[in-house]
């Protein structure tokens, strides 16, 4: 399974994202587990809403933190995200 | 002497939340106390209630509700709605017996997450003979409902003797009924499998070959179905890092309010489990003789004291030392640096010569209140 460039991205509706207070960190959530997620991991997962592809959340997200060259990590990123179910690409 | 000095504990991430001993069916290795029959009583919901502001607000954020049939309790809805307000995720590890598509749908609206429905076998016969009631078509159902109104559902098979011998068709019908993730769950020898263990526990053989089959079937479905696969340990010779560390992550909570350390720490002598009718989740946690019991390592003694894998596995599981050496504090006798390792060695040659008997001769003990009676009279 690979990413696909064009396809919209979305969160997986089997999981769940939430921010853990007792934690201070986001984690995704599901059946019998759980991964604490760094911040730039968490704000790439949160890009994730089904209507932007690859290009769109990097530059979404380089707009946000004001910088540039970040498309190499967030595609890794996404490719760990995929293998693990956390994310989906659907039509 | 354990429990003395405290170590630095992390707070609870997983709350198990043994609603009720009830249940229709009666598995031979049911992991709830052989006298289960003994504690009739049952929290309330508003207890219930309390127990799951307190966890949550110390950090527990999975939160499974179990039992015996966690259906069996009338405020299932409502606890659940209260464990969604509270930001849990909630999984129900449920028989899947006496489960409706109405229950699915009110379960799903209260904010339910995930369900896990347990079959014994991939045939009705052996299903219902394991179950001691007949289920099979219902938990079939069931499991389609499941998948049907959009929760991902884990399929629990919890493998022995008796149906290790189907690894195949299990396999199939994991894959025929859309799980997202196959739990195959070999039998830990506690609670009444450790009664029935002559009657369960498979050959290295039977192990082996059915792993490969598990094995296999895990890269044909990788990205569709996750398995997870529970270590039969009998066969290892490292024992399991139990519970993640005594006191770490896990808290269980049983049907009186009892809280255990683990869900078998009912057969420990001695560690005086306190009941969350009288203290707060916090103090029970952080005070508690029980939870201070084994947590960290100044409890151990050798060989485990001076191992350089203590940290890995702590020493094993607490309860199968005392169940099989008769003392808690000793290594798990799965470890081969164990002087006791020969029980386990034992255990497997009793079972194999079990195994050619009729099992006239011995039968199942299955789980039922009658049992659970007679076995703890004498
Ligand atoms: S293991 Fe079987 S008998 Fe025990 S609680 Fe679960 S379904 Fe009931
Ligand atoms: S001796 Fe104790 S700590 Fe070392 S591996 Fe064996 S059980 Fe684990």
């Amino acid at each position: 399974m690979t990413l696909n460039l064009d396809k919209p991205i979305k969160f997986s509706p089997l999981h769940r994202l939430q921010w853990e207070e007792a934690q201070q960190k986001d984690v995704i959530l599901y059946p019998e587990g759980m991964v604490e997620l760094n911040q730039s991991s968490a704000e790439i997962l949160k890009c994730c809403d089904g209507t932007r592809n690859l290009d769109q959340i990097v530059s979404e997200l380089e707009l946000k933190f004001a910088t540039s060259g970040l498309k190499n990590d967030i595609t890794n990123f996404l490719e760990i995200a995929l293998k693990n179910g956390w994310i989906q690409q659907n039509q | 002497m354990a429990g003395s000095n405290k170590t630095n504990s992390t707070p609870p991430r997983w709350l198990l939340a043994e609603l009720t001993y009830a249940c229709p069916l009666q598995c031979p290795y049911c992991s709830n106390p052989i006298d289960y029959a003994n504690y009739q009583s049952e929290l309330s919901t508003e207890d219930w209630k309390r127990v799951l502001s307190q966890a949550r607000k110390m950090g527990a954020v999975q939160l499974g509700f179990s039992g015996g049939e966690p259906l069996t309790r009338k405020d299932l809805v409502e606890l659940v709605k209260h464990a969604r307000d509270l930001g849990y995720y909630s999984n129900l590890i449920t028989s899947g017996y006496g489960m409706t598509e109405t229950k699915i749908v009110q379960l799903k609206e209260a904010g339910l997450d995930h369900i896990q429905i347990s079959i014994q076998a991939s045939s009705q016969e052996l299903n219902d003979h394991i179950a001691g009631t007949s289920s099979f078509d219902h938990k079939k159902s069931v499991a389609h409902l499941i998948k049907k109104h959009g929760y991902p559902m884990v399929l629990c098979v919890v493998i022995h003797r008796e149906n290790i011998h189907q690894m195949a068709q299990i396999l199939e019908m994991a894959e025929e009924l859309g799980a997202d993730y196959l739990e195959l769950a070999n039998t830990q020898y506690y609670g009444w499998a450790h009664v029935n263990r002559d009657l369960l526990l498979p050959t290295k053989e039977q192990f082996q070959q059915a792993e490969k089959l598990a094995q296999a079937f895990k890269d044909r479905v990788a990205g569709k179905m996750k398995i997870y696969y529970v270590v039969p340990d009998f066969y290892e010779d490292r024992p399991k890092a139990c519970m993640n560390g005594w006191g770490t992550t896990f808290l269980t909570i049983a049907p009186d309010g009892v809280a255990l350390p683990c869900h078998s720490a009912r057969e420990l002598p001695g560690l005086d489990c306190p009941n969350v009718n009288d203290y707060s989740i916090e103090t029970i946690w952080n005070e508690s003789r029980a939870f201070n019991f084994f947590r960290g390592v100044d409890w151990m003694k050798e060989p485990c004291l001076s191992c350089d894998e203590k940290s890995k596995d702590f020493g094993g599981c607490r309860c199968q030392a005392y169940l099989l050496t008769g003392d808690m504090y000793a290594a798990d006798p799965v470890c081969s640096k164990s002087s006791d390792r020969a029980v386990i060695e034992q255990a497997i040659d009793s079972a194999k010569t079990a195994s050619a008997i009729s099992t006239n001769e011995k039968p199942l003990i299955f789980r039922n209140s009658k049992n659970s009676k007679i076995m703890t009279r004498n």
